[in-house]
C-alpha cells in the first residue's frame, strides 16, 4: 500500500448485498454509493433494519456464510476489496481498516488479558516483538486515557466497566494506526454522560492520527457533532447525501425532512409544535414497494411517476455532492410550513394524587456471591430521601443515568418491593410497605406500568387480545367475556392499533406496536397513575414520535398522571410538566421543565445537558465533559454522591462535598437544588443551550 | 477459596449420610434380611428360624442403632444368642468378647464383613477399586482427548460437511448404550460367528495382565457412550463461542483461521464442557457397571452387582460411601475448574 | 424347505411391515402438506435431520402398536417351537402347521422363540412405558423445578439440596435397591407411586386454578369435574388390591398395573425428574427477568399463574427438545433393568432382557442379542435426531 495515495480512502459504489435464507433472499442493500475521503468522517444514519451494519460488514468482506455482495465494488485506497484473497484481506483487517462495535463488553474476548488482546495487532501486521506491543499498548491506552494503564493491560475485561471497555475497544482499533476506522453505534450501550466523552475521544483521535472514519448511527444529534459529511439510508438505500450543513438545513429529502420532523428539538414543546411520527411502517426487505421505496409513506407522493420505475440518485445542483433519490426534490416547497396540526392546550394539572416523603429503600447484598461467608452483607442505597408530589394529569419526569435507582423506585411504587423507611402516599393513603399481594384489586389497577424493552414487555407465547382481556380479567372489568372482548377492543381503538390484531401473536407486530399493546394493558383498569419506564428508548426515531404522542394523548383524555422515566434530556424536554434528577439514588434537582432547563442547574444537570446530542444546526452547546465513569452504587463516594466527577468541587470551600451530603436546597417558586454551591456561584452559571438567532 | 471448599466439604458430608442412610434403609428392610438369612442359613428355614437366626446376629435391633453401630457412634452389640453362643458386631473370628472394642464402625476404619465373600469389606472394595481405576484411567484417556478433538472439529465450523458426519458420528454413540455397543462388538470383533477374532470377548484375564487384546473392547464401550455425549457438548460450547462478537473482533483484527480457534475460541468454549466431563464420572459408574457385568471384569462394578444381588448389606454400604464420594468429589473439582478456567468468577 | 436366503429375508420382512410404511406414508404427507400451519410440529418438515429422525421414532410407534394389536409378528412371542433353538435367521419351521408363518425370519433364541416376533413384541413394552414415565417425571420437575427458581431462596436451596441427593446416587444401585421383589414386597414402590402420580393432579389443579382465578363462577365447576376425574385415575393407579397400597374396592378400580411395572415405571420417573427439575429451575431463573413477568406482577397476579403461563410456555423450546432426548434416556434405562434382570418378568420381550439372555451365546450365536440392540439403538438415534431437529428448528427465529 502506498503511502503516497491520495484519492479517496474508501470509494464504494453502486453496493449490492444479498442474504440468502431459505425461505428467500433478503435484498439488505442496493445500489449504495459512498465516497469517503482522507480524514474524513462520514455520517451513516438511519432506522434499525435499514441495512447500515450490513454495509459496514459488506466493508469488511464479513458477511458470514449467506451474505454476498451481488453488485458494485468496494475499493479501498483504490484497490478492489472484492478481488481480494483471504490472506489480502487477513492484512488490511485491523491494520488499515478497523472496526469498533456497539456492544463493547461482548466485543473482548471474556477469557483473555486486555494487554494480550491489545499486542496481538502489531505482532500479527507488523511482527513486533512482545516487548515493542506491550510499549505500543501502554501508549494508546494512555491515549484513550485510561487512568493506570499498566493495572488495565494486566486486567480481564469483565473487571472494567462499560465506558471503559469501549475505550479498550477503540484503542484495539488505533493500536496499528489505521487509515479507516468504521464504527458501528459505538455508544448506543453508553450512558449519556460516558457516551459524550467517548464521542469526544473519538473526534479527538481522528484528529491527531488523521484517520478517516465511517461512523454509523441511528441518532441525528451524534452525526452533526462528529462528523463531516452525512448519508441517510432508508430501507437497503442511500436516500441522500451531503455535507452535515447541506443535510441538515437544506434538506432534499423528504425522508430526511420526516425524520427531523419527529425529534424534539429544544424549543419545541408538546403543545406548541407536537412532534411528528412518519405513518405506515418501515418496509420489510422482501416487501418493498415497487418504484420509491419510502413512496407509501412519503407526503409527497404521486401516483404514476414515484412508483413507476427505479429512482435514481441525482445530484443537487449547485451544492457540493449534494444528492438525493427523490425524482420530486426540485418541486416540493422544502420551507412549507406544518400546517395541519392542531396545537392543543395545556391541561391544567389537578390535585396531589401521589406524594413521596422521604422514600428510602436500601437493599442487603451479600458482598460475594459466590465465597462470601454468611452475615458479610453490603448495604446499597437504591434510593435515599426521595420526596416529591405529582398532581393529577400532570407529566413528571424522573432523569438519571443507569444505576441511578430509577427502577428501584418504580419497584417501591408499584408494590414490588416495600420501602426502608419513608412513605407513599395515594390518594392520602399510605402504601410504602403494603406489597402488591396486599394491595386492592383497585389500587394496583390505579398504579399501573409500561416497561422499555418492547420485545419483552409481551408474554411471547400468548395472542395479543387474550393478554389484554386477562388484565381486565385481573381488574375485574366486565362481567361477561363478551364484555371485556368488547372493551378489549375499544383498548385497541385508544392506542391506535386495528381490531384484528387482537388475534396476533407478539412476535407478529413490529415494536412500536408491541410498545402500543403494553399502553393498552397498562390501562385496561382506567389506570390514574402510569409509570412509563423508559418507554421509547429502544424504539425507532420516526416511531418514537408517534409512541410519545399517543401516551400524551391518552393522559390528556384520561387525566393520567404520568412518571416518565427517561435518560434522554430532549424528550423530557419536550414532554414533562415537572422533571426531577437522579444521581446514584438521590435526587439532585427537582423543578418544573423551564427552571430544569435553565440555570441555575445543579453542577449534575448542566453536564447531562450538555452531554445529550442535538440535531440542530442552530444550537450552540456548552461543552462540558465528565471524567470517569458513574460510581458502583455498592459503594458511593463520600459526603455529595456527585463529588467524584464534579467540576464545581472546587469552588466550595473546606472540602465540604467529600465530607457532607448537601441538603436539599430551596429556590425560587418551589425548584430545589441538592449543592454546597453558594446562591452567588449558583446565579452566575450560564446557559449550556443556546439558539443561534436566525 | 479454603472456606468454600470447607463448605462444600460440609454439604458433601451431609449428603454422603442422607444416602448411606438410605441404603441402609432399604438394605434393612425385612425381606431383604429374611432373603439374607436364608442364603446365608438355608432356604428351608421357617419364619421362626429365620427371625431367630437374625435376632442372633443383631439384625432386629432398631435401625437407628444400627446404622449407629455401622457409623462407629454406637458400640458395636453384643448378643448372647438363643443357642448360647455369644456373638458381636466388633468379635471378629477368633476372638473373644472380651479382646473385641467396643466401636467398631466406619469411624474406626472398620468397614464391616462382606457375607458373601467372606472377608474384610475395606479390603475387598480397595482391590476392586484398584481394578476399576485401571479401567477408568484407560477410558479417560481414550475419551476426553478424543472427544475434545470431536467436538472442536465439528463446532468450529458449523454446518460445514465435517461437522455434520462429525455430528452424526456423536449422535449415533450417545444413542448406543453400553449394553448395545458392547453386544455390538463382540459381535463383530470377538465372536466365531464372524470370525474377525481381532479382540477378546471376555476381560477376566485383564485383571491380572492387561494387554490391548483383552482390554480395548471394553475401554472403548464405556468410551464410546460419553464420547459422543462430551462432543455434542463441545461442539455446542465451540460453536457458540464461534457466533460471538469477540471472535468477530479477533477475526477483523486479522487473526488467522487457525489462531482463532486456538487462541481465542478454545478456552472459552472448554468452559461448559467441563463441568460434563466431570459430571460425567457418575455415569460412567453406570457404564462401568454393564462393562465389567458383560466382560467380566470383576472390579468395582462388578462386585456392586454381587453386593446387590444377595443383599450383602455392608459390602453394599461400602459400595455406596465409595461411589457417592466419587460423585460428590467430582462436583467439587468440577467446581473449582470452573472457577479456574472462567475469569469472570472470581475467587477472593 | 430350504432356509431364506438375505435377500428374501429383506423381502418378507418389508412386506410384514406394510402397515406401518402405510401410516408411516400417510403421517407424513400430511404434515408435509399442512406444514406451514402446524407450528413448531410443522417447522420440523423443514429439516432432514428432524425428519428421518421422526420417521425413526415413528416407525417404532407404529410397529409397536400393531405389534400390539398382532399385525405384524409372525408368532406368539413367547411359545416355542421344538427345533427351532437358536436357529439362524431364514430358518423353516420343522413341521409348519396350517395358518402358521413357515419361517423364522431373524431365527430363533435359545428358547426357540422367534427372534423377530419378539423384537415387535419388545417395541409395545418400549412405547408403552418411556414416554409416559418421562412425561410424569417432567410433571414432577416442573412443579418443583418452576417455584424452586421463581422464590429462589431456602425453598431453592433446601429441593436443590433433595435434587442433588438422588443425582449422587448411582442409578444401577438405586435400581438393584429398588427393584428387586423384596422391596415390591414391602409395599415401597406403592408408596413412591402414591407420592410421585400425586403431581400431575397438583399440577393440574394449580394450572386451572390460576388461570380462572378471577371467575370463580366457571373455576369452581371445572376444578370439581377435573379433580374428581383425575383423582379417580390416580386412586386407580395407585390402588390394587392384595398390596400394601388398596384404598379403593376392586369394582372402582379402573385398572390394575402389575407390581413388576408399577415399580418399573416409580424408578424411571424417580431417577428422572432430578434432572427435569434441574432444568426447570434454571430456565426459570431466566425467564422470571424478563418484563412480562413484571408486568404480570404489577397486574397482581398470583405467583403460581405467573409460574405456569408466563413463564412454562415460554420455556417450551428447550423443555420438549429436552422430552424426546429423556425419552431416548429413558428407553435405554429400561434397557439396563432388562439387561440386569430386574423389574420385568424373564420372559417378558422387552429389547433390554433380551440382549441379556442373548449375550450368554454371543460369541456363537449373534442373532438373538444383535436383533433387540440394533432396534434399541435405531429408536433412541431417531429420538435424539429428532430433538437435534427441534433445538435447531426452535433456535432459527
Ligand atoms: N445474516 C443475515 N441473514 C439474513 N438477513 C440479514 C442478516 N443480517 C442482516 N439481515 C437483514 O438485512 C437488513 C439490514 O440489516 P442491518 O443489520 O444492516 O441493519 P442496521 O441498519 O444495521 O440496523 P440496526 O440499527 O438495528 O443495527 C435487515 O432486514 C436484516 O434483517
Ligand atoms: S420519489 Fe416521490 S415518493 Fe419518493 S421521496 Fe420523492 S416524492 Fe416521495
Ligand atoms: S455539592 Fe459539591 S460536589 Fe456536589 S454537586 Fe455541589 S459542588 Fe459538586
Ligand atoms: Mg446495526
Amino acid at each position: 500500500m502506498t503511502d503516497s495515495y491520495d484519492g479517496p480512502i474508501l470509494e464504494i459504489e453502486s453496493l449490492s448485498i444479498s442474504f440468502f435464507t431459505r425461505l428467500r433472499d433478503i435484498p439488505a442493500v442496493m445500489d449504495f454509493s459512498v465516497k469517503v475521503m482522507p480524514g474524513e468522517a462520514v455520517g451513516l444514519v438511519g432506522e434499525s433494519g435499514c441495512g447500515k451494519s450490513t454495509v459496514a460488514l459488506g466493508v469488511m468482506r464479513d458477511l458470514g456464510k449467506n451474505g454476498h455482495i451481488v453488485g458494485g465494488s468496494i475499493k479501498f485506497k483504490g484497490q478492489d476489496l472484492g478481488a481480494m484473497s483471504q490472506d489480502q484481506l487477513r492484512s488490511i483487517r485491523g491494520s488499515e481498516i478497523a472496526m469498533i462495535y456497539q456492544e463493547p463488553m461482548a466485543s473482548l474476548n471474556p477469557a483473555m488479558k486486555v494487554g494480550k488482546q491489545l499486542m496481538e495487532v502489531p505482532m500479527i501486521h507488523r511482527g513486533s516483538s512482545e516487548k515493542e506491543a506491550h510499549a505500543r499498548a501502554l501508549q494508546v491506552v494512555k491515549d484513550v486515557k485510561l487512568p493506570d494503564p499498566k493495572r488495565i493491560l494486566d486486567a480481564y475485561p469483565h473487571q472494567l466497566s462499560g465506558g471503559q471497555q469501549q475505550r479498550i475497544v477503540i484503542a484495539m482499533a488505533l493500536m496499528a494506526e489505521p487509515s479507516l476506522l468504521i464504527l458501528d453505534e459505538p455508544t448506543t450501550a453508553l450512558d449519556v454522560t460516558v457516551e459524550a466523552s467517548v464521542v469526544d475521544l473519538v473526534k479527538e483521535l481522528g484528529k491527531k492520527y488523521g484517520t478517516s472514519m465511517l461512523f454509523i448511527s441511528h441518532n441525528l444529534g451524534l452525526v452533526l457533532e462528529t462528523c463531516d459529511r452525512i448519508c441517510v439510508m432508508y430501507s437497503g438505500e442511500a436516500v441522500e447525501r451531503g455535507s452535515i450543513t447541506d443535510v441538515f438545513d437544506e434538506m432534499k429529502h423528504p425522508y430526511t425532512q420526516a425524520l427531523f420532523r419527529s425529534i424534539p428539538l429544544p424549543g419545541a414543546d408538546k403543545n406548541a409544535r407536537p412532534l411528528r411520527a412518519i405513518p405506515g411502517n418501515f418496509p420489510l426487505p422482501h416487501e418493498r414497494p415497487p418504484g420509491c421505496n419510502f413512496g407509501p409513506r412519503c407526503d409527497y407522493f404521486e401516483a404514476g411517476r414515484c412508483d413507476a420505475t427505479e429512482i435514481p440518485m441525482t445530484d443537487v445542483p449547485g451544492q457540493d455532492r449534494h444528492a438525493t433519490r427523490c425524482l420530486r426534490f426540485q418541486e416540493i416547497d422544502w420551507h412549507a410550513p406544518l400546517g395541519t396540526d392542531v396545537q392543543t392546550t395545556r391541561s391544567e394539572p389537578g390535585d396531589v394524587v401521589l406524594k413521596m416523603d422521604n422514600l428510602k429503600k436500601y437493599y442487603e447484598v451479600a458482598a460475594n456471591a459466590l465465597f462470601g461467608k454468611r452475615g458479610d452483607t453490603k448495604v446499597v442505597k437504591a434510593n435515599e430521601t426521595l420526596s416529591f408530589e405529582a398532581r393529577e394529569s400532570e407529566t413528571l419526569a424522573i432523569v438519571g443515568e443507569s444505576g441511578c435507582g430509577k427502577s428501584t423506585f418504580a419497584k417501591v411504587l408499584m408494590g414490588l418491593e416495600t420501602a426502608t423507611d419513608g412513605q407513599i402516599l395515594l390518594d392520602n393513603r399510605n402504601i410504602e410497605s403494603t406489597s402488591i399481594q396486599d394491595r386492592a384489586t383497585q389500587t394496583i389497577a390505579d398504579v399501573q406500568m409500561v416497561f422499555q424493552n418492547p420485545f419483552d414487555t409481551l408474554n411471547p407465547s400468548m395472542g395479543v387480545g387474550r393478554q389484554i382481556i386477562r388484565a381486565l380479567e385481573v381488574f375485574g372489568i366486565g362481567n361477561s367475556e363478551g364484555e371485556r372482548r368488547q372493551r378489549m377492543l375499544e383498548l385497541l381503538d385508544l392506542v391506535k392499533l386495528p381490531r384484528e390484531f387482537a388475534e396476533r401473536m407478539p412476535r407478529q407486530l413490529s415494536g412500536g406496536q408491541k410498545q402500543r399493546v403494553g399502553i393498552a394493558r397498562a390501562f385496561a383498569g382506567n389506570a390514574r397513575i402510569v409509570v412509563a419506564d423508559e418507554p421509547v428508548s429502544a424504539l425507532d426515531v420516526s416511531v418514537q414520535a408517534a409512541v410519545t404522542d399517543l401516551l400524551m394523548e391518552i393522559q390528556r383524555e384520561q387525566k393520567t398522571t404520568l412518571l416518565f422515566i427517561s435518560h434522554d434530556l430532549s424528550i423530557v424536554r419536550y414532554l414533562s410538566d415537572r422533571v426531577l434528577v437522579m444521581y446514584l439514588g438521590h435526587v439532585v434537582e427537582l423543578g418544573t421543565t423551564e427552571q430544569v432547563f435553565a440555570p441555575p442547574y445543579h453542577p449534575y444537570t448542566e453536564a447531562l445537558l450538555s452531554a445529550v446530542p442535538i440535531a440542530d444546526t442552530r444550537v450552540q452547546k456548552r461543552h462540558i465533559v465528565l471524567e470517569g465513569d458513574i460510581p458502583s452504587a455498592m459503594d458511593p463516594p463520600s459526603g455529595c454522591p456527585f463529588q467524584t466527577r464534579c467540576r464545581w468541587k472546587s469552588r466550595v470551600p473546606g472540602h465540604l462535598c467529600e465530607q457532607e451530603v448537601p441538603p436539599m436546597r430551596q429556590m425560587e417558586n418551589g425548584h430545589q437544588i441538592k449543592c454546597h454551591l453558594s446562591d452567588r456561584e449558583l446565579a452566575e452559571m450560564e446557559p449550556v443551550i443556546q439558539i443561534a438567532a436566525e | 477459596m479454603g472456606l468454600f471448599i470447607l463448605r462444600r466439604a460440609g454439604v458433601m458430608l451431609i449428603t454422603a449420610l442422607c444416602l448411606t442412610f438410605i441404603v441402609f434403609f432399604l438394605a434393612n428392610l425385612y425381606p431383604n434380611l429374611e432373603k439374607l438369612a436364608k442364603t446365608q442359613g438355608n432356604f428351608r428355614m421357617s419364619e421362626e428360624e429365620v427371625a431367630t437366626w437374625l435376632g442372633n446376629r443383631g439384625y432386629t435391633q432398631p435401625l437407628f442403632v444400627k446404622y449407629g453401630e455401622w457409623l462407629g457412634v454406637v458400640p458395636g452389640a453384643v448378643i448372647e444368642g438363643t443357642d448360647g453362643q455369644i456373638r458381636g458386631r466388633c468379635i471378629r473370628d477368633g476372638m473373644t468378647p472380651q479382646e473385641a472394642p467396643d466401636y467398631c464402625g466406619i469411624l474406626q476404619g472398620d468397614w464391616g464383613t462382606s457375607t458373601v465373600f467372606q472377608d474384610n469389606v475395606g479390603g475387598i472394595i480397595s482391590t476392586r477399586l484398584g481394578l476399576t481405576g485401571k479401567l477408568m484411567f484407560w477410558v479417560m484417556v481414550l475419551m476426553v482427548p478424543s472427544a475434545l478433538l470431536l467436538g472442536v472439529l465439528a463446532g468450529m465450523r458449523e454446518g460445514s460437511r465435517t461437522d455434520r458426519t462429525l455430528s452424526t458420528v456423536a449422535i449415533t454413540t450417545t444413542a448406543t448404550p453400553e449394553y448395545v455397543s458392547g453386544v455390538i462388538l463382540i459381535a463383530v470383533f470377538a465372536s466365531s460367528a464372524v470370525g474377525l477374532k481381532w479382540f477378546k470377548g471376555t476381560a477376566t484375564s485383564a485383571m491380572e495382565n492387561a494387554t490391548f487384546e483383552n482390554f480395548f473392547l471394553p475401554v472403548l464401550t464405556i468410551s464410546l457412550y460419553g464420547m459422543g455425549y462430551i462432543a455434542r457438548m463441545t461442539r455446542a460450547s465451540m460453536a457458540e463461542v464461534m457466533t460471538a462478537q469477540y471472535i468477530r473482533t479477533a477475526r477483523l483484527k486479522g487473526v488467522s483461521f487457525p489462531n482463532i480457534v486456538v487462541k481465542h475460541a478454545l478456552r472459552n468454549a472448554l468452559i461448559a464442557p467441563f463441568t460434563v466431563i466431570m459430571l460425567q464420572f457418575p455415569w460412567l459408574l453406570n457404564g462401568v457397571v454393564i462393562v465389567e457385568t458383560l466382560f467380566n471384569y470383576k472390579g468395582f462394578g462388578w462386585t456392586l452387582v454381587a453386593a446387590a444381588s444377595n443383599n450383602d448389606i455392608e459390602l453394599l454400604l461400602g459400595v455406596s460411601v465409595v461411589s457417592v464420594f466419587v460423585v460428590l468429589v467430582t462436583q467439587l473439582i468440577s467446581d473449582i475448574g470452573y472457577v479456574y478456567l472462567n475469569p469472570r468468577i472470581s475467587v477472593s | 424347505m430350504e432356509p431364506l436366503s438375505w435377500f428374501e429375508i429383506i423381502t418378507r420382512v418389508l412386506w410384514q411391515f406394510i402397515p406401518v410404511w402405510i401410516a408411516l406414508i400417510a403421517v407424513f404427507v400430511v404434515s408435509i402438506r399442512y406444514k406451514r400451519r402446524l407450528g413448531l410440529y410443522g417447522k420440523l418438515f423443514d429439516s432432514t435431520i428432524g425428519m428421518i429422525g421422526f420417521a425413526l421414532v415413528m416407525f417404532w410407534v407404529f410397529t409397536g402398536i400393531f405389534g400390539a394389536m398382532d399385525l405384524i409378528v409372525t408368532h406368539d412371542a413367547l411359545s416355542q417351537v421344538s427345533g427351532m433353538k437358536n436357529e439362524p435367521p431364514g430358518t423353516p419351521l420343522m413341521r409348519a402347521e396350517d395358518g402358521q408363518y413357515p419361517y423364522y425370519l431373524f431365527g430363533g433364541d435359545n428358547l426357540a422363540r422367534d427372534v423377530f416376533s419378539r423384537m415387535i413384541k419388545g417395541a409395545w413394552v418400549v412405547v408403552q412405558i418411556a414416554p409416559l414415565a418421562t412425561i410424569f417425571a417432567f410433571m414432577v420437575g416442573i412443579t418443583l423445578g418452576l417455584p424452586a427458581g421463581f422464590y429462589g431462596g431456602r425453598l431453592d436451596t433446601f429441593l436443590s439440596f433433595l435434587a442433588n441427593l438422588i443425582l449422587a446416587f448411582p442409578v444401577i444401585l438405586l435400581f438393584y435397591l429398588l427393584v428387586t421383589p423384596e422391596i415390591v414386597a414391602t409395599g415401597i414402590p406403592n408408596y413412591m407411586a402414591v407420592v410421585l402420580f400425586i403431581f400431575p393432579i397438583v399440577f393440574i389443579a394449580v394450572l386451572l386454578n390460576s388461570r380462572y382465578r378471577t371467575q370463580p363462577r366457571i373455576r369452581t365447576p371445572l376444578l370439581i369435574g377435573v379433580l374428581g376425574i383425575l383423582g379417580w385415575l390416580y386412586l386407580s393407579l395407585i390402588s390394587e388390591s392384595g398390596s400394601k397400597v388398596s384404598v379403593i374396592p376392586d369394582f372402582l378400580d379402573l385398572f390394575n398395573v402389575p407390581g413388576g411395572i408399577l415399580v418399573v415405571f416409580v424408578s424411571v420417573v424417580f431417577v428422572n425428574s432430578p434432572t427435569v427439575f434441574r432444568i426447570v429451575r434454571g430456565l426459570a431463573l431466566d425467564i422470571k427477568t424478563r418484563d412480562y413477568v413484571a408486568a404480570a406482577q404489577t397486574r397482581g397476579e398470583g405467583a403460581w399463574y405467573i409460574m405456569l403461563w408466563e413463564i412454562l410456555p415460554n420455556a417450551r423450546g428447550p423443555l420438549i427438545v429436552d422430552l424426546c432426548l429423556r425419552i431416548g434416556y429413558t428407553t435405554i434405562l429400561l434397557g439396563t433393568l432388562g439387561f440386569f434382570g430386574l423389574g420385568l418378568p424373564p420372559e417378558s420381550p422387552d429389547w433390554g432382557t433380551t440382549i441379556n439372555d442373548g449375550r450368554r451365546l454371543l460369541q456363537i450365536y449373534l442373532h438373538p442379542a444383535l436383533v433387540p440392540a440394533l432396534s434399541l439403538l435405531s429408536m433412541v438415534l431417531g429420538l435424539n435426531l429428532l430433538a437435534d431437529g427441534l433445538r435447531e428448528e426452535t433456535l432459527r427465529d
